[in-house]
This record gives structure tokens, sequence and C-alpha cells, in this order.
């Protein structure tokens, strides 16, 4: 096996699509000679120059508005998003542009586009520079939405996510860059993709399903280890994608434990975790479960700052074994 | 008006005249094609250019061919965007229609200078563009009328309608700008010669993204024509209320820019040749200020006249209209007939009857349809329907 770090991993994924395809390119603030403002991008610019890797000014309505017409025109570009809060200044382009085209074209009009950077929470950067977008994004028709969590699943998704012929939102997270993980063999081939739209469960147990995405998955297999030594064995799935959203898998799941807690980093009202609760009550898994499911949240605040209050403001491992507990009533 | 006359030694067909006999029997005379003139060049305004040594020349060639030509695109244009109008009326077609009748002469001058391969993008007051750029009139009409004979089946309406080489027909403001920057910037990288047209309105010209598209097109040298239609009215608010700078020829500050009659057809061909050249040889960008006006209000749920009077509408048909200019500067020298005019008249007529005939009775996109095309290239997938116990199927 390789160990590889996140960081690294979504830098083989770049390297070996842009090698494979001519029409791909990638752009966004500082990802050429800079190496990437979070170092994501390291040496691609030396190998590949100034016309697949360009540095943009700092106008993200205007480089998603020209990364979206190149999509059209026959090129497949990557957008990179110094953090996703600031594809909010160029989320028209995002949805008017690239995600509803394909639609009211009706199929004449494909926009094959990643737009990819951090979400979410990073640490000590404040309320503008924190939000996660999955509910955001995950809310619309049209586009893909991926939330990778180790190496494997960072490689595997953006290989897929710059090969799909839509638009895809591929949202990284930046305290997971550094996070060295062990990689499969057949991760290490050039051609080695995972698909969009299906979860994985990390860890498989009978008592209780935590479902979760990005960073949280850490949080929520650390939780299992310790609920494990009090004989709580827990199935943690990976979610992968938000949208689309693999209820099957979590169906399954809940239809063998009959508890449910899902974790995420965004706020409560209408997320991820809102999201799943309504579709496991319209689906089979309802009559399974014995008990409501529940979310564990960020806090419905804007960030804070001073550490200690960052850290009460996001799920902890904590959060995650206290909910469990809760929820199957120990 | 100055002109020459350029007797050339190429020979072209002419339409057979029907003359009547004084005893009412039809005979048929072919005029011979010397009785018209071939080829004429015709004087054009001088552009205002900024950042430029020379704008495009003073003087536009036309051939009778040519001039035929344009007078067909313009008139169907206008015939269709009237036919809309009363469509609309009718409430046949619902939503959002806004009509192009007096900018003919823009569509049509930038087609006649572009090749079909090069690319074109334009925000919502979009038919005429549909159309110049390979869409026939019964598509676009039954895309008005949202019937499954559409350009788009129905699901695009009024703004967003496509074709190859054509991307809409957008419906928010300024957001076609860098759109076509990066369909520029995709000519550039494909190294294939090839420019994007990208049109805005005088309204969208304030806009921040616009700035955006210019600097880095200018950074780059995209090969993007950046044309400002300014039809002097962004929805009810003139120009003088909305820009501190109504010089929108100028506002690409850095990136050279022409102003032109948005009237004369000549006028607009020769200068999209001359932005075109100007890109095509590698400068970068350049921006045209297209003058030009709209008869109709901003959209069809604007009468058009708390802003602006009656006169001001009636003086600029009468002095300026796009389609009687080309008409009188072919009569006057004789490149066509009175005759052939109408005929043309009758014949786009009866092609925008039939297309509106065809919309109105083509039958909507049947319900199977309203998930598909979701995605391209994908599996098919369930979409929800309104309640849990509907699940519709997606087919790309």
């Amino acid at each position: 096996t390789f160990r590889v770090t996140v960081r690294d991993a979504l830098n083989q994924a770049m390297d070996e699509e842009l090698e494979r395809d001519e029409r791909v390119f990638l752009l966004g603030e500082e990802v050429a000679q800079y190496d990437g403002a979070y170092k994501v991008s390291r040496g691609l610019w030396k190998k590949y120059g100034d016309k697949r890797i360009i540095d943009t000014p700092i106008t993200e309505m205007g480089f998603a508005g020209i990364a979206v017409g190149a999509a059209m025109a026959g090129l497949r570009p990557i957008c990179e998003f110094m953090t996703f809060n600031f594809s909010m200044q160029a989320i028209d382009q995002v949805i008017n542009s690239a995600a509803k085209t394909y639609y009211m074209s009706a199929g004449q009009q494909s926009v094959p586009i990643v737009f990819r950077g951090p979400n979410g929470a990073s640490a000590g950067v404040a309320a503008q520079h924190s939000q996660c977008f999955a509910a955001w994004y995950g809310h619309c028709p049209g586009l893909k939405v991926v939330s990778p969590w180790s190496a494997e699943d960072a490689k595997g998704l953006l290989k897929s996510a710059i090969r799909d012929d839509n638009p895809v939102v591929f949202l990284e997270n930046e305290l997971m860059y550094g996070v060295p993980f062990e990689m499969s063999e057949e991760s290490q081939s050039k051609d080695f993709t995972i698909p969009i739209g299906k979860a994985k469960v990390e860890r498989q147990g009978n008592h209780i399903t935590l479902v979760t995405h990005s960073r949280y998955v850490s949080h929520c297999l650390d939780a299992a280890a310790v609920l494990a030594k009090e004989g709580i064995e827990c199935e943690v799935i990976n979610l992968r994608t938000i949208r689309p959203l693999d209820v099957e898998s979590i169906e399954t799941s809940v239809m063998k434990t009959n508890h449910l807690v899902t974790v995420e980093g965004g706020w409560p009202q209408y997320g991820v975790g809102a999201e799943i609760c309504a579709r496991i009550m319209e689906g089979p898994a309802f009559n399974y479960l014995d008990a409501p499911v529940t979310r564990v949240t960020g806090v419905d605040i804007p960030m804070p700052y001073a550490k200690i209050l960052e850290d009460n403001s996001v799920p902890q491992i904590k959060d995650v074994i206290f909910s469990v507990k809760k929820t199957l009533n120990v | 008006m100055k002109l020459s006359i350029i007797m050339s030694g190429v020979f072209l067909i002419n339409p057979c005249l029907c003359v009547f006999g004084h005893q009412g029997a039809r005979v048929v005379v072919s005029r011979s094609f010397a009785d018209f003139t071939p080829q004429a060049s015709f004087d054009i305004k001088k552009c205002d250019v900024h950042r430029l040594e020379e704008g495009p020349p003073l003087k536009a060639e036309l051939t009778r061919e040519q001039g035929l030509q344009y007078y067909r695109i313009m008139q169907t244009v206008r015939r269709m965007e009237l036919k809309a109008d009363q469509l609309y009326k009718q409430k046949i077609i619902r939503g959002f229609c806004h009509l192009y009748d007096g900018q003919e002469a823009c569509a049509a001058g930038i087609e006649a200078a572009i090749n079909p391969s090069d690319h074109l993008i334009t925000a919502y007051r979009a038919h005429g563009y549909t159309y110049t750029r390979g869409v026939s009139v019964k598509e676009i009409l039954a895309e008005l009328t949202g019937r499954k004979g559409g350009v788009a089946k129905g699901k695009g309406g009024s703004m967003h309608m496509y074709a190859p080489r054509f991307y809409g027909g957008n419906g928010i403001v300024g957001a076609q700008v860098p759109l076509g920057a990066g369909i520029a910037l995709a000519c550039q990288y494909q190294g294939n010669d090839q420019v994007c047209v990208t049109l805005y309105g005088d309204g969208a010209a304030n806009q921040g993204q616009l700035f955006e598209s210019f600097n880095m097109a200018a950074l780059w040298k995209l090969p993007c024509i950046f044309i400002c239609e300014n039809n002097q009215y962004g929805m009810g608010t003139s120009m003088e209320r909305a820009s501190a700078s109504t010089d929108y020829y100028k506002r690409g500050d850095f990136v050279p820019g022409i102003r032109v009659d948005g009237m004369d057809v000549l006028c607009v061909r020769e200068a999209t040749k001359f932005a075109a050249d100007h890109c095509r040889s590698g400068k970068g960008p350049i921006i045209m200020e297209l003058q030009t006006y709209r008869y109709h209000g901003h959209s069809m749920s604007d009468p058009g006249v708390s802003y602006r009077t009656r006169e001001e509408i009636q003086e600029v048909r009468s002095k300026s209209d796009p389609i009687s200019m080309l008409k009188e500067r072919m009569l006057s020298n004789n490149m066509a007939s009175i005759e052939e005019f109408k005929e043309i008249d009758v014949a786009i007529r009866k092609e925008v009857e039939d297309a509106a005939q065809f919309a109105t009775s083509d039958p909507e996109p049947p319900l199977e349809e309203l998930c598909n095309h979701i995605f391209h290239n994908n599996p098919p997938l369930e979409v929800r329907g309104t309640n849990p116990w509907v699940t519709l199927k997606s087919v790309s």
C-alpha cells in the first residue's frame, strides 16, 4: 500500500487527467506560479505550462463564467475557488450558466466542468471563510456535488468528476489536505476512478448507522472505536457524494441497525442531515427505525474566531458519542 | 448620397417578372441581367474609434445578391418578431418575450461579416440571432409557444434557444459576457482561428462581470469581439440615467473600441469584419458599440412609451429604419426592382404564416419528457416528483 496525503492524491488526479486529455485545464487564483494557495496544484504549472494551468486575477464571477464558456465550447476546465466562500461571488455562473443549461437547451448544450476547492470550516479563519456549501449546491438539479474524505476518495472522485460530462461541484476540506491515508494498489492505476453517487460503508456494525461526509468521517470512525469498547457497534457510511444522494445505501443500513445519526459540519437548517431525515421517512427504512433520526451538525451561528468558541461550533467526537447513546437510549 | 456604379463582368440570374397584358392575359417576361446593377459601392458613416490608429473603411461594397440576402434576412426577422407580438397578445406565447424589431441590421450585419464556424452569444433579446445563426422561423416560433417542435423542445422558451456555435439566449443580464470570453479562450486554446462575438446591451454595460471579462480578455489576448447593442434604454431607464459614461465603446478602457451606426447593415458588416480581423491577427479583444433602436418596449409587458415619446419612435422608423434604408439604396442604384422586393415580402409572409401555423398546432412536449436532459451521457436516473409517491424517470 501507499501512504498518501489528500493533497497529493488530488494532485495526482489532476496530473493524470491533464496528461490523459488535452482539453483538460486548470484555472483559478494562485494555481500556477504559486503552486496553489494550499499547494494542491504543486508542480503542475512547471509540467504543463501557461496554456494548461492559468493564474487568474481576483475576479471570481469573471473567471468562473469564462470557465463555463470554455466548457460550452469544447474544453474541460477545472475551475478552482480558493475557498467555496468565494464561490458566492460566482454562484450565478455555477447555477444559471452551468447547472441549468443542459436542461434549458433540451440536451443540445452540455457543460463538462469541475468547480473545486476547500469547503467548510478551517482553523481560525472566522465567519466569512468557514461556511459549508454542501446544502446550497446539493439543492440544485443539474449539478453533481461530491465530498471526498480519504486520499483514495479524493483521487478517484476527482478523476470521475473531471471525466464527467456534467457540472460537478467538488467540495474538499482544508483540514484534510495534510492527512495521510493508505491507498490501495488499484488506486495507483491511471484509470482508477470512484463512481459518483455511491456511498461507502467504512465500518460495519449492527447497532446504529452513522451517515456523514468529508472530515466528519474521521470523527465518526473515532467515535465508533470508543463506542466499540462499550459494546456498541456503529456502521459508518461515508456519503462520498452529496448529490445524487445514495439513499439506498443508507436505507439498507438502517433496515439492519434500526437507528440513524447523521453527522455534518454545516448548519442544521435545511442541511444535508435534514434531507436524509426526510428521505428516510419517505422510504421503506422508516418502518425499521426504533427511534427518530438524530442530526449532529455545526452550531447555528456564524463561525467565531476564538479557539474555544470555534471548537464548540462544530461537531466533536464527544458530540457523536453522546448522540449515539441518546439515540440508542443507553 | 454619392455612389459609383461598378459594372462587373459577372452576370447574375434574375427572377422572372409577370406582366399583365391589356387583355388580362399573363405574359411572363424575363428581365435580362444587364438591367440591374450587379454591384455598387456605398458611403458608410465613419466610426469613432478608441485606442485605434484607424477604423473600418468608409465605403462598403454590396453585390445585388448580398443586398437581396440581407434584405431577406432582416425582413424575415422583422416579420417573425411582429408575428410573435401578435401571438403574445393572443396569449399563445407567455412569459418573457423581448422583441428585436428595429435592430435587425445588427444581427444581419454581424452574421454577414463572420464565418459560420465562428461563435456567437447574446442576452435575452435573442430571436434575431437565433435566426441568423441557423434556426428556422418555425422552430423559433414553436419554442415561443412552448411546443415539442421548438428548437429547445419547449423546455427553454424565448430566452434559452441554442444552435451549433450559438450559445443562447441568456436570461441573467451580463452573465453571457464572461461566457463569451470563455468561448474565445477555447478558440485560442484550440488554435482554430475562430472568434467569439459576445453581445450585451447598454443596460448590461455597467455590470462588474463585464469589466472582469475585459480585463482577462485583454490580459490573455482572447479573440473576443465584445459588442454593445446600445438601443438607448435599459428596460425603462435611458442610458443617461444609468451610465456615468455613455461612450460604451470606450468603457473597455485599455480595450480598443469603435462606435458604429447600428441601423446600417453595411456599416455593421464592415465594422465587424474589421473587428474580426483585429482578433484573428492575435491583437486581443475589441469592443464595438452598435447604436441602434428597438421599436417595441423592453418586453411585451412594456408598452414602451412611458419613458420615451411616440414621436421619437416614429422619427426613427421614418428616418433610420434598417430595412427601408437598404431597400432604398438598392432601388435608387437600380440593383433590384420594387416587384422583386414585393415577391420576397410575399414569400416571407408565407414562411412566417406557415411557421405560426405550426407553432400553434404542434402539440406541447409530452409529460414523459419532463425530467429528461438533467445530465449528459449519464445512465437514467430517478427524479422525485411533487410528492413521495411520484418518481419520474430522467434520461440524457
